[in-house]
């Protein structure tokens, strides 16, 4: 207690008014600086979203700040071309399947097992744990030649849920390591006397692990939703006609500068999802992120 | 089991020593349903294409018949052009980026604990985490543009460029007699020069619209003891004009910078030409001097760093990798830095300790694990970088933003075709991470 009474400054009682005009003018330009570097960390951002509402005609004279001198070119032209391009809109839907298509697997396997690694015994079981870390740095280029060949010889290249399955195997390590470390934390108490009861593990799984694991499980959702309707080269190497967002827009890069009016919107529209779920979700994220790192 | 690696959660979850058989085969059921598609989804997606990766590495490019190679594919990595320029760039961005993305993150995690909207902050950096680096990569490709007009980056270089130097009156000129030659990016008047004595300094081949503003007739000095004087004006006016006379309806050039040289070619003094053209070099010792039109009046304004060009690519995407990265690290630090025992700070700040002692004494040795585990993680994600460089860097400077990944990418895929110097590159990249692979068991080890 006295510990957490500490941080809190007493104001007034050892603050004089002399003291608290000098932290004031000693953090004026510490408040400047960070407002400037803020402001540099939106820019780009700021950057593509003018970009994309401005006509390719006045892009190619002046850059996209002209808009402050010029308020009056803005226009939703772009974007209302983009929406009548069925292949962007082919391919946000191909992006939204793989990416909640794997969510959910990764989710439902990741729990499973994160489970099965938890609470229940069996032998080997930390051995197979420790294979699960191993895999956890394993760069994803390890498997693209022999799924590539794989893939093909099986009917899964090309196809959503073959690039959603192999998402799912390498968000997997993650998801258990993740998970794993948190339901060994639930109070064991419960779990013991549900089984005294009769619960059957599936039971305990299902109405005790679950609910309890939420903020763990919101915490992977996020992440494999943002990593997978973010990914490139996944996609880029299983795809062909079956391309999410990212790998569309990279087929116009060629012409950077004349098909600026459908890579800047374009780009946009593929960030505005990833940015809404971060904002809705922060808390859970920052979670995750925090958990898969520090711990 | 025994004095392996144990996992072993809170006792209750061991099994009574002595349960029935019945129980011990549903047991055993349970885990194949829990951990089954986990252990199809590992064994197909991740352990059977390792194994395969590693042992086609060393097969040439028609597969595994009769194909044997040994380490040619290695050897080919390793000597040839294209990737040794990935492993060299891919060793730049491994010396670059963890140290940067640490250290800044550590700058803004210390500095937002002191202001009072640390969470808006904390927004705002971390915002590009949820982009995707495609999507990054598009956005830095708009800011890079090497035109000041278009690129807002360079558009800031110019800013700058004019604060410190300013851009030359005049962007071409000639001399109008063979008297007056190049010399250095400017000009020099061959024609010796005494204290009296006016220099003629006229040029042409410069448009109307190009002349500065605020132009007035050029008027050639009256000649004042001690000093040397002079006119550069523009020696044409319609019809032509005599070369090297100032003539009526010729304009004197204002801005020009003059210099004067001595006889060892030496500036010894420098002036600026009037709206007439006039300038005048005061008390100028006996002796021969030479009088010309310094380099600077000719200075190209600032044309823009070419950012997307090979020898800038490397370094463009350094940057807006960290821009991607900073947020992520701010955030894990920051995390570190509310778990630190304030106590601790308090104590040291009480003895007497500077905020900077604090920092470099206290906090930092605290935070060394985090600040590792922040390391550690950037180090694996660089190895790995493709998306960026495939959205950033355009065709033509590809070859020079080269990393591991994005070679075994085009050398596998992208019409190259090869899958044994691709596999032998992916083998490569598996066996950096393989130190990190050790130490993420070795602390797992240690936990439990």
């Amino acid at each position: 207690m006295a510990a957490a009474a500490e941080p809190m400054p007493l104001p007034g009682a050892r603050d004089s008014l002399g003291s608290r005009i000098v932290r004031v003018l000693t953090r004026g330009p510490l408040n400047i600086l960070l407002a400037v570097i803020g402001l540099l960390w939106l820019v780009p951002t700021i950057g593509l979203f003018i970009t994309s509402i401005l006509p390719v005609s006045s892009l190619g004279t002046s850059g996209w700040w002209q808009i402050f001198r010029h308020p009056s070119l803005a226009t939703w032209s772009n974007y209302d071309a983009l929406f009548h391009n069925s292949g962007l809109l082919t391919a946000l839907k191909t992006t939204a399947y793989i990416a909640v298509g794997n969510t959910l697997l990764v989710v439902i396997i990741g729990a499973m097992a994160g489970y099965a690694f938890a609470w229940l015994d069996f032998p080997g079981r930390d051995w197979i744990f420790v294979i699960v870390i191993a895999l956890l740095v394993v760069p994803i280029q390890m498997a693209l030649i022999p799924m590539f060949r794989l893939y093909d010889q099986v009917g899964l290249f090309d196809t959503w849920y073959g690039i959603a399955l192999f998402h799912t195997a390498f968000g997997l390590p993650f998801a258990i390591f993740l998970l794993r470390n948190f339901f060994v934390g639930l109070p064991a108490d419960i779990l013991e006397s549900a089984r005294i009861d009769g619960a059957s593990e599936i039971v305990i799984f299902l109405r005790l692990i679950l609910p309890l694991g939420l903020p763990a499980i919101a915490s992977l959702a996020i992440f494999q939703f943002l990593w997978t309707w973010n990914d490139l080269l996944v996609a880029l190497t299983f795809g062909q006609n079956t391309t999410p967002i990212t790998v569309w827009i990279s087929g116009q890069l060629r012409e950077f500068a004349t098909s600026i009016d459908i890579i800047a919107p374009a780009s946009f529209i593929s960030l505005v999802i990833p940015l809404a779920v971060f904002f809705a979700f922060q808390r859970y994220f920052v979670q995750g992120l925090l958990a898969g790192s520090v711990k | 089991m025994s004095g392996g690696i144990t996992a072993e959660p809170p006792v209750a979850a061991a099994p009574p020593p002595n349960a029935e058989p019945g129980r011990f085969i549903s047991r055993y059921g349970m885990v194949a349903v829990f951990l089954g598609p986990t252990l199809v989804l590992l064994g197909v997606w991740m352990v059977y294409p390792a194994v395969y990766t590693i042992a086609r590495s060393f097969f040439g490019q028609t597969g595994f018949l009769g194909s044997w190679v040994g380490t040619d594919n290695y050897h080919t990595v390793f000597t040839s052009s294209y990737f040794v320029t990935a492993i060299k760039n891919n060793a730049i961005w491994v010396a670059v980026v963890p140290a940067f993305v640490t250290a800044i993150g550590l700058l803004f995690a210390v500095l937002t604990e002191r202001i009072r909207w640390s969470v808006a902050f904390k927004t705002v950096v971390f915002l590009p985490m949820a982009i995707s680096a495609f999507a990054t990569g598009v956005t830095w490709r708009i800011l890079y543009d090497q035109d000041p007009n278009l690129g807002a980056i360079n558009a800031l270089g110019r800013v700058a460029s004019d604060a410190v130097t300013s851009p030359g009156v005049l962007s071409t000129a000639s001399p109008s007699t063979s008297s007056l030659q190049q010399h250095g990016g400017g000009l020099l008047l061959k024609t010796p020069l005494h204290p009296g004595g006016v220099a003629l300094l006229g040029l042409t081949g410069i448009a109307p619209q190009d002349m500065p503003t605020g132009a007035k007739q050029a008027v050639k000095p009256a000649p004042k003891p001690g000093d040397i004087g002079g006119v550069v004006w523009r020696d044409f006016k319609p019809g032509g004009g005599k070369p090297g006379v100032v003539e009526p309806e010729e304009q004197g050039i204002p801005g020009v910078t003059v210099e004067l040289h001595d006889s060892s070619g030496k500036v010894v003094q420098s002036a600026r030409s009037d709206a007439d053209g006039t300038f005048d070099f005061t008390n100028v010792p006996v002796g021969t001097y030479n009088a010309g039109v310094g380099a600077s009046t000719f200075a190209k304004p600032f044309g823009g760093y070419a950012w997307l060009g090979p020898s800038l690519i490397t370094p463009a995407l350094l940057i807006a990798y960290i821009w991607i990265w900073a947020g992520f690290s701010m955030v894990v630090i920051a995390a570190g830095l509310s778990a630190m025992p304030r106590d601790v700070l308090e104590a040291s700040r009480t003895d007497g300790a500077s905020e900077w002692q604090v920092f470099r004494r206290v906090t930092v040795p605290l935070l060394a694990p985090v600040l590792s585990v922040v390391f550690i993680t950037m180090i694996i994600n660089v190895l790995k970088v493709f998306d960026i460089v495939y959205a950033l860097a355009p065709e033509s400077s590809q070859s020079s933003a080269n990393v591991l990944a994005f070679a075994m990418f085009q050398t596998a895929f992208s019409g190259g075709g090869n899958f044994g110097v691709g596999s032998a590159i992916a083998a490569l990249l598996f066996l950096l991470v393989i130190p990190v692979l050790v130490l993420n068991i070795r602390r797992f080890k240690r936990e439990v």
